[in-house]
């Protein structure tokens, strides 16, 4: 694998955003996912490998640090800016249709419930996974969630809910969703939701922490 | 200010000045996954034991929420809250975000309770202050509103002044009104704890009410949440926090210990029994 390459996913590994960031100290003063993405694309590194062999296996050792607790939620943001910030470089490319998403994901954290940050960690990681992410924020209600299909036919979604009081809603939205577009491949997630919950309210996959989900559409389009 | 609330059997005053009250969170189905199914079965032994156990560390008002997928609770409730004043004679904070529940709550519960909660939103404050009144109970007022919740303390601030004086249009007493400035995550944003600790300040200062906050979930996404939601207690007390809502298995200690360092525990009382009664 290219060199540049090498360096730019260990920066978004250790959310090393550009050059002038002060973290992590032991990078200081170093090229960061910002200059190295840039570098790589004046090299002459396509965007899809840049996606393909930085950015995507990058985030994906990020999720997987996350799942087995060996970091916390502000290094895995640190990481997702960094991601960002290569990730800007190559936005052109997809606006152009010279590179592809590997599909698209609409997310949201369902209605009456305003926890965003579970939520956020989610799309992130689905960003990072190759993927255009529909974020439509908190408190979304079925209408919102049911616009957002129409304009994006075939994305597939993502609810979450942090309350067990708002869990009642999840289960509306995607009943909703589910009589008007039965082939969407619909997740949920959010501290009180279970595998048994999913199955009950008509979802087809249910993760504990965001990389599951991203394992998840990852074999849904392999 | 003074709020006083009652149970069966026992009065509890919340003082602006202290010492501070703390409200057992533990009855909630959020993260407990055994509170669900017991109550699914009409077992209310576990809320019991939890309610035996959070008075025993130290909680003098319980918050009770039932809230849970395919719960009837306009039915369980009264029902849950009729088996825990079977028991304990301590206040209760009535938790739920359904004005039927709360309602069929209110007309069974002995005493006065603490309703939990009302926000600035127009629908909330419609649904919830008349009930407030109709049942003479205090309320909490959570500082967010129809825009959601903004990061700026004098917005909250604004917030809590506009619910206060619909409260105060409603008929019920400015003393039965608590605030709460709304804690979030300090992992997914550095200022957030900030944000509320200014916010408390503000209310301290400019309304002088009580001021509750439910804060456990401040140290989400990081390591040793028990230290960083004890420092964040500590600091909230001191800004005029006056009854939070927490776990009092792990938040008395630092709460007892607040209370001594800022002069409102004589020869330090409280402090000692907190520690001989749970041989910590």
């Amino acid at each position: 694998m290219n060199e540049i390459l090498e360096r730019l996913a260990l920066c978004i590994e250790f959310g090393k955003i550009n050059k002038t960031s002060p973290y992590p100290p032991n990078m200081k003063g170093q090229d960061g996912a910002d200059e190295l993405a840039k570098l790589a694309l004046n090299e002459g590194v396509k965007p899809d490998e840049i996606l393909e062999n930085a950015l995507i296996p990058a985030m994906e050792i990020v999720g997987g640090k996350y799942s087995r607790k060996e970091i916390y939620v502000p290094q895995m943001l640190m990481s997702a800016k960094a991601m960002n910030s290569a990730l800007a470089h190559i936005k052109p490319f997809f606006q152009s249709g010279e590179t592809k998403r590997k599909g698209k994901f609409i997310i949201g954290t369902v209605a009456g419930d305003l926890h965003d940050i579970g939520k956020n960690l989610v799309a992130m990681m689905i960003e990072g996974g190759g993927w255009e992410v529909i974020d439509l924020g908190v408190d979304a209600g079925t209408d919102k969630f049911l616009k957002a299909i129409n304009e994006h036919p075939g994305a597939v979604i993502g609810l979450s809910a942090l309350l067990t009081t708002t869990m009642e809603n999840m289960k509306n939205t995607v009943s909703a969703i589910r009589e008007k577009h039965a082939d969407l491949k619909i997740l949920v997630g959010g501290a009180p939701v279970t595998t048994d919950y999913c199955k009950k309210i008509g979802a087809d996959f249910y993760s504990p922490d965001p990389q599951g989900a991203v394992n998840y559409l990852k074999q849904l389009v392999s | 200010m003074q709020t006083v609330l009652k149970g069966k059997t026992v009065e509890v005053i919340i003082d602006s000045k202290g010492p501070v009250v703390i409200i057992g969170e533990c009855i909630n189905p959020t993260r407990r996954k055994k509170l669900v199914s017991s109550l699914q079965e009409n077992d209310y032994g576990y809320v019991l034991e939890l309610a035996g156990r959070q008075i025993k560390y130290g909680a003098e008002i319980l918050d009770v929420n039932v809230g849970f997928p395919g719960v009837d609770d306009v039915k369980l409730l009264p029902e849950v809250i009729g088996a825990i004043q079977e028991k304990f004679g301590v206040p209760l904070c009535i938790d739920s975000p359904n004005p039927r529940a709360l309602e069929a709550a209110l007309k069974s519960v002995r005493g006065k309770c603490l309703i939990n909660s009302v926000n600035g939103e127009e629908k909330s404050m419609a649904a919830i202050l008349p009930l407030a009144r109709e049942f003479g109970c205090a309320i909490i007022a959570l500082c967010m509103d129809d825009d959601g919740i903004t990061h700026e303390p004098e917005k909250r601030l604004a917030i809590a002044e506009k619910i206060l004086e619909r409260a105060l249009k409603t008929g019920i007493k400015e003393e039965d009104v608590i605030i709460d400035p709304l804690a979030m995550a300090v992992s997914a944003d550095p200022q957030a704890c900030l944000v509320t600790l200014e916010t408390i300040r503000l209310i301290r200062q400019k309304l002088g009410l009580n001021i509750t906050q439910g804060s456990s979930n401040i140290s989400f996404g990081l390591p040793d949440r028990d230290m960083l939601n004890s420092s964040f207690m500590a600091i909230s007390i001191l800004n005029g926090l006056t009854c939070p809502i927490a776990n009092p298995e792990k938040i008395t200690s630092i709460v007892r210990a607040t209370d001594l360092i800022l002069g409102r525990d004589d020869y330090a009382m409280r402090y000692i029994e907190h520690f001989q009664s749970n041989e910590i």
